[in-house]
């Protein structure tokens, strides 16, 4: 069943625009890397598909239903959550607490005391559970990119918008994010992730879409997209650097 | 029911009821309630404001505006009326509830410093309204005849009978706003404190949370003023919408600490007494409002979290305590 059908979306700020007539579909159950150069509109396309700002133009199908412009509110009401590429904890707030705003308004709708449940169980999932009393100001990068996930997670969405939760974390908390986004994967819980650490991309993803200058440049499996020249010029410029590049990245 | 027997309630409850009976144990009964008149209703205004300045994060400056207007709403139903003041009461409440859904629908767009300046806006805009409104007195007001007080048992027993009705209205914003403290809206509320965008992102319906919030935070001092106005016998433009109390106001629950449920109460009451020594000292007597200002900006500076807030964030164990 398709999850999310992106149709022929474009977003224009001014005389920019940031996507540009993009269009790809989801399978439930997927996780589907988005990577592009800087710039290229990726978190632009995640601001439209969960209704941060609408498109310019295109529709976005969510579950059969046509979402496009909704407020980013009824998205997490409806089953479609998301982490942020800068961190926005709530400071002032517990991590437990942070968590059950996911649960509360998400879409199960929670009362407090399930909620509470919940974000405990999703705080065991990301490995937080000890850090649960702390404010969530008072966290670290890599435990704030758990918390913005663990609030995704408690939600209990149908579809997961993952904004580079790998970007900042040494190499043994990216293997121990990667862990995490298998896990959820298996939950059923289908996935769109941002990344940039293309070994992590290229092994996780089942599909992979390439922007570049608003506009996709490429769809296909992490093979063959890594293969395509397009997007490798568009990623490095020179081909050939570029190849061995991956290659050694992907050895 | 459970959720009521909790420190983080009872203090604050505690706090205002030894402080209410304190003038039926004092030697000069009547000299001793008008100063817990005044600490118990600067508790109840700290308490009310507080629940969109503490818990929702938009600082209203001029929430003076919701006190001047439901003050005046139940002052002409008993003057031009002649209503009882309980309906009156309950009509400033109301008032005041629609004018802020009203006014809320414009400005909770705004935010930070353009929402404070906005309430200003709409505070001097009410006060210049009401001058030019006839029927509200104009710019001299209107005044109560002595005889109303009659129906409540003379002056004696209505001075009385508001006392307790503070009491009670400030009994009623603590529960209230503890309430909100420990429940889901009050947790989305904080959510919007913290990072509105993202709380929009997690789901939390943040144009209907803030309404909400504001008319919640506007109901209160809307009766308030009513038994303020009612007992102080008249009621004028420049009394009812006075910009630099809505200022005392912000310091009384900055003071205590914002966005804690005790924290308006300890401040409140702690400002006005601060502010009535200051008053019948010889040498501060004409600075009382140069020292609120300077307080604002020495608690901005060195304990924005306030007394509540600064306590609050040395132990988990005082977390528990104070809510």
């Amino acid at each position: 069943m398709k999850i999310l059908e992106v149709k022929n979306v474009t977003k224009r700020f001014g005389g920019l625009t940031a996507v540009n007539n993009v269009t790809f579909d989801l399978e439930e159950g997927e996780i589907l890397g988005l990577i592009g150069p800087n710039g290229a509109g990726k978190t632009t396309l995640f601001n439209c598909i969960n209704g941060v700002y609408p498109p310019t133009e295109g529709r976005i199908i969510f579950r059969g239903k046509d979402i496009t412009g909704r407020p980013t509110y009824t998205m997490a009401h409806l089953g479609l959550s998301r982490t942020h590429q800068i961190v926005r904890p709530l400071n002032e707030l517990t991590v437990l607490e942070n968590v059950m705003v996911g649960a509360c308004y998400g879409r199960e709708n929670m009362g407090l005391n399930e909620a509470r449940r919940t974000a405990q169980e999703v705080l065991e999932f990301v490995g937080m559970a000890e850090r649960a009393e702390m404010l969530a100001g008072a966290l670290n990068v890599a435990q704030k990119k758990r918390l913005e996930m663990a609030r995704a997670l408690a939600a209990r969405p149908y579809l997961l918008l993952l904004d580079e939760v790998l970007a900042g974390l040494n190499t043994a908390e990216v293997t121990a994010m990667l862990d995490t986004i298998r896990r959820i994967r298996e939950q059923g819980i289908t996935i769109i992730m941002i990344e940039h650490i293309m070994h992590a991309v290229m092994n996780l993803s089942d599909r992979i879409i390439v922007l570049n200058y608003g506009s996709l440049i490429a769809e296909g499996t992490p093979e063959e997209v890594s293969q395509n020249p397009e997007v490798i010029e568009a990623y490095l410029g020179d081909p050939e650097l570029a190849e061995r590049l991956l290659e050694e990245e992907m050895a | 029911m459970k959720r009521l027997i909790r420190p983080g309630l009872l203090i604050p409850l505690a706090m205002i009821l030894v402080l209410a009976v304190w003038p039926l144990l004092s030697g000069n009964p009547a000299s001793a309630r008008e100063a817990a008149f005044t600490l118990i209703m600067s508790m109840a205004l700290a308490a009310s404001l507080n629940i969109i300045l503490g818990y929702t994060g938009y600082v209203s400056f001029g929430h003076i505006v919701f006190f001047g207007v439901g003050g005046y709403a139940g002052f002409w139903a008993i003057t031009q009326l002649g209503w009882h003041i309980l309906p009156a009461a309950l009509l400033g409440g109301l008032v005041a509830a629609v004018i802020a859904w009203l006014l809320g629908l414009a400005v909770l767009r705004l935010r930070g410093a353009y929402f404070a300046l906005a309430t200003i806006g709409i505070l001097e805009a009410m006060k210049a309204l009401v001058i030019n409104l006839d029927f509200l007195g104009g710019p001299v007001g209107m005044e109560l005849h002595f005889s109303e007080y009659k129906r409540y048992g003379g002056p004696m027993q209505s001075l009385w009978m508001l006392y307790w009705a503070m009491v009670f209205m400030a009994i009623l914003v603590v529960v209230v706003s503890y309430l909100i403290k420990t429940s889901k809206f009050g947790l989305g509320l904080m959510a919007i404190r913290e990072d509105e965008d993202a709380a929009e992102v997690m789901g939390v319906i943040t144009p209907r949370a803030k309404t909400w919030a504001y008319v919640l935070s506007a109901v209160f001092p809307g009766i308030i003023g009513v038994i303020f106005f009612f007992k102080n016998g008249n009621i004028e433009p420049d009394s009812a919408f006075r910009l630099h109390f809505s200022i005392e106001w912000i310091v009384m629950i900055m003071l205590g600490g914002a966005g804690t449920v005790l924290g308006p109460v300890l401040g409140g009451g702690l400002y006005q007494w601060l502010r009535k020594t200051l008053l019948t000292s010889p040498i501060f007597k004409d600075y009382q409002l140069v020292v609120a200002g300077v307080m604002l900006l020495l608690i901005v500076l060195f304990v924005p979290t306030g007394i509540i807030g600064w306590l609050r964030a040395r132990s988990a164990k005082l977390r528990r305590v104070f809510e």
